[in-house]
């Protein structure tokens, strides 16, 4: 049994190397905020020089520290209580940003005529906070929780997997600053400029490092389902990061850079990487969380592991194809299209794999829907799942996509899929996390969850039902003609047809972010120690392992 | 920990475990649905039939056609091309026909002003509004009160070469920054714009207003542009100042800002940008709104 106490040379020596590491980085920060002329590049250089300094401040006190560590816990889960609470404040700050660029789109004077606070700067903050911040931290910390019990190891790398959770916070302060100032590159969903995006790279190796880390020293003869979803999700996103990113940096005292593909070359790879953003970030990441704690709050045996294997592998191999979709009727050939649009057809049933083995689970459990809203939270993001995932599908189908395509049916599809299943299994997986990682009876107060669910579910419906309609009125608005031949609708038509969707839209919204506020409160009286008010109602599964069966817990 | 493979039976399925199990997780081993497997299936074959009909794979430097022939650009540019052919008598005939021609022709008529409704949607409503009520420092085209004039030939020279654009034959008027420039004192503006205000009645001090009766015709030469009784004069783009309908707006303080500074506005020319037939249904449209004379 590894013990933190007893410090290895190798170990000591990656600590005095990451501390010149860090002096470096320090230095480097300081050089560019002295000499660029950019002003965006001088703030992320100060910010970049403070990060480095408190890690040299950690590693420095670690090093010369003479004093015993602490005898560590079997799991190092004070990474994971950091990236919990990194979610829920994420989330919040996302859906917030959210509803408020819904209500510009519904009222356009809420832009307020300023740099800053325009739709055009605020859309990739929304889109950012939510997808790398909320949904980002949302599968660091539950990785990282996953991949130790479902190993019995601690996690590999000692201190790196702060070092990921620091470092990832660090590249979204960067990325959402720069937003606001002004620096992007354009590419949606991969808005950070090129140092940013190195930034990113290094802490995503890192994370890679510790997960596989993980997995190698474990201690149970096969590898965990849930973990095969969080891996393919950590390696791929590595691989379209950094191929999309690809960029000449104008000066590397500068912000601005160009990428290195142009044209239908560039539309490709942008939307290579952007499907599969969805793909490995935003469904494999996640199967990866409902796989574990799904079956753990049922406290049922998974349905199927024949069809986790078969989806698992038509799932990783077909999701990379389907990219295309995204330009249907554009200036990518022909063949392009197809392949894309029919690789998504075959994408339908892999990714029904998931959704099946997610509510057969609950075969035998069925009950507990009514009495646990954390399963029922769970569930439902399933059944979400199945939606969007049928709805992708068909959205695919070339003759389909050009009546969808550029319409708002495309963002109610997102957002069933962000929404309902993403935020809602997120949400599901943080009410198990709280009590589990800071041992307690159970969540604070289980009708705030409860609460929580429906004001969710009822802003979920608004938003997508508001947007189907607004989508496929749009579609049909743009392409109705007269016996003639003549367009029926000017474009401000359209637009001035879609502002009571708008209105709908941004209610729901604001359902969704209420629900937030009330998990973070939930949360929060939940860390805080405060005596749960409903333990009665609760599951037993609630309480934290030590609680539950204090024997079966690994000791050190 | 040894893998200890013990397969137990799932007392509420019946279906055995695979034996591992993960921090109290076990698995079952029940085989592939059927349904979902045979239409995983179908969704293969599907495929690969869409593959054999239509373009897909990529090789050396070309790619498979497919047996139907599809091409999207030739797709586009053939429908593209029929709405052409389909519409090309009736455009001929707009561009052709005078405009009591295209009036007396009901079809003509229903052509021109569906076709003027959403190129003025798409191309004119971002400044003079979707229902051309305009807005401050745009005009208002369903009143009758035309600064260059309401006349279908007059519209239609308007749209084409537009005003103080970059066009040659654009239209041009410059009203005189009389207070920037100093042409008038700020008292002689404060005068003169109670006078204006006295053109469309509205409430003002007549004894004021007498003395800006006196820059109006004297000092300011506004009469030379804007008429002996002030109601413009559209040769040179003067607007009517006896109608209330105003472009800067109606109150005292901006009528005096406008004397002041002597605004005026830029409308592109359309000419070039737009062809012929769609020009003219642009002013046949306008030219329907209300005003048209």
């Amino acid at each position: 049994m590894e013990v933190a106490s007893t410090k290895t040379g190798g170990a000591a020596f990656l600590d005095w190397g990451a501390l010149a590491l860090t002096l470096v980085g320090m230095a480097l920060g300081i050089f560019v905020a002295l000499f660029s002329h950019d002003a965006v590049m001088q703030f992320h250089a100060v910010l970049f020089a403070l990060f480095a300094l408190a890690g040299t401040i950690f590693l420095a006190g670690k090093a010369f520290s003479s004093a015993p560590s602490q005898p560590a816990d079997f799991y190092a889960d004070n990474v994971i209580k950091a990236g919990t609470i990194a979610t829920v404040f994420w989330g919040v700050a996302g859906f917030m940003l959210g509803d408020i660029i819904a209500w510009q789109l519904a009222f356009p004077a809420l832009n307020f005529d300023l740099p800053w606070t325009n739709f055009g700067r605020l859309r990739p903050v929304h889109t950012s906070a939510v997808v790398f911040a909320f949904g980002g931290n949302a599968l660091l910390a539950t990785s990282m929780y996953v991949v130790q019990r479902t190993c019995k190891a601690k996690l590999f790398g000692g201190w790196l997997p702060w070092f990921v959770f620091w470092g990832y916070q660090l590249f979204l302060l960067m990325a959402a600053s720069g937003y606001l100032m002004g620096v992007t590159q354009s590419k949606e969903y991969a808005e950070p400029e090129w140092y940013v995006d190195l930034w990113l790279t290094i802490v995503w190796v890192a994370y890679l490092l510790v997960f596989l880390g993980t997995i190698m020293k474990r201690r149970e003869p096969h590898i965990y389902v849930a973990n095969w979803f969080y891996l393919a999700f950590i390696v791929t996103i590595a691989m379209l990061h950094i191929v999309n990113n690809l960029a000449v940096p104008v000066s590397f005292l500068g912000t601005k850079s160009y990428s290195a593909f142009s044209g239908v070359q560039d539309a490709m790879t942008q939307w290579w990487y952007g499907h599969n953003a969805v793909g490995f970030f935003l469904t494999a990441g996640f199967l990866g969380m409902m796989y574990y704690f799904v079956p753990k709050r049922a406290e049922r045996p998974v349905y199927s592991y024949k069809l986790s294997i078969v989806h698992f592998w038509s799932l990783i191999f077909l999701y990379i194809w389907a990219g295309p979709h995204h330009l249907h009727y554009t200036a990518l050939p022909d063949w392009a299209q197809t392949l894309g649009m029919t690789f998504s057809i075959m994408l339908w049933m892999p990714s029904w794999g998931g959704m099946i083995n997610g509510l057969m689970t609950l075969s035998g459990a069925w009950d507990k829907l009514r009495t646990d809203p954390v399963i029922r939270f769970l569930v439902v993001s399933v059944a979400f799942y199945g939606m969007s995932t049928f709805e992708g599908p068909l959205m695919a189908i070339r003759s389909v996509n050009s009546l969808s395509h550029y319409t708002d049916w495309t963002v109610g599809h997102v957002h069933s899929g962000a929404l309902g299943w993403v935020g809602m299994v997120s949400f599901g997986a943080i009410y198990c996390l709280v009590p589990w990682l800071w041992k307690r009876q159970g969540l604070y107060s289980q009708r705030l969850v409860e609460w929580h669910f429906w004001v969710a579910t009822i802003g979920i419906l608004l938003y997508i039902t508001a947007m189907w309609v607004s989508g496929i009125m749009q579609g049909l608005m743009w392409r109705a003609t007269d016996a003639l031949g003549v367009l029926q609708y000017s474009f401000v038509e359209s637009v001035e047809a879609m502002h009571p969707y708008y209105v709908i839209r941004a209610i729901g919204g604001l359902l969704y972010l209420t629900g937030g506020l009330i998990m973070a409160y939930n949360v929060f009286r939940t860390i805080r120690g405060d005596e749960p008010v409903d333990v009665a109602d609760q599951p037993r599964i609630a309480a934290a392992p030590e609680i539950r069966h204090p024997q079966t817990v690994p000791a050190v | 920990m040894a893998d200890k493979h013990e397969k137990t039976v799932d007392p509420h399925t019946g279906t055995a475990t695979t034996g591992h199990e993960w921090d109290g997780i076990a698995e079952l081993n029940t085989p592939l649905p059927r349904w979902w497997l045979w239409t995983f299936y179908a969704c293969i074959i599907w495929s690969v039939g869409y593959w054999v009909a239509y373009p897909t794979w990529p090789l050396v430097s070309d790619y498979t056609k497919g047996l139907l022939g599809y091409s999207e650009r030739m797709n586009v540019t053939e429908s593209l091309q029929a709405v052409r052919n389909s519409q090309a008598k009736l455009n001929d005939a707009i561009v052709n026909d005078s405009f009591a021609d295209i009036k007396a022709n009901p079809l003509l008529l229903n052509f021109a002003m569906a076709g003027g409704k959403v190129a003025f949607g798409d191309n004119c409503a971002g400044c003079h509004g979707r229902g051309a009520q305009g807005g401050l420092g745009f005009p208002n085209l369903n009143d009758d009160s035309w600064i260059w004039g309401g006349s279908f030939e007059q519209i239609l020279q308007t749209i084409q070469y537009g005003v103080r654009g970059d066009h040659p034959e654009t239209r041009i008027s410059q009203m005189p920054a009389f207070g920037v420039d100093g042409l008038l004192t700020p008292s002689q503006i404060s005068d003169t714009a109670e006078f204006v205000l006295s053109l469309s009645n509205l409430p003002h001090d007549s004894a004021v207003a007498e003395r800006g009766k006196a820059v109006f015709h004297g000092d300011g030469a506004c009469a030379s542009c804007h008429g002996e009784d002030g109601k413009g004069n559209q040769e040179v783009g003067a607007p009517n100042l006896t109608a209330n309908i105003w472009l800067y707006g109606g109150t005292k303080e901006a009528i005096m800002n406008q004397i002041t500074t002597g605004h005026g506005g830029v409308m592109p020319a359309w000419s070039g940008r737009l062809d012929p037939a769609t020009l003219k249904k642009l002013a046949i449209y306008v030219h329907s709104l209300g005003g048209g004379q």
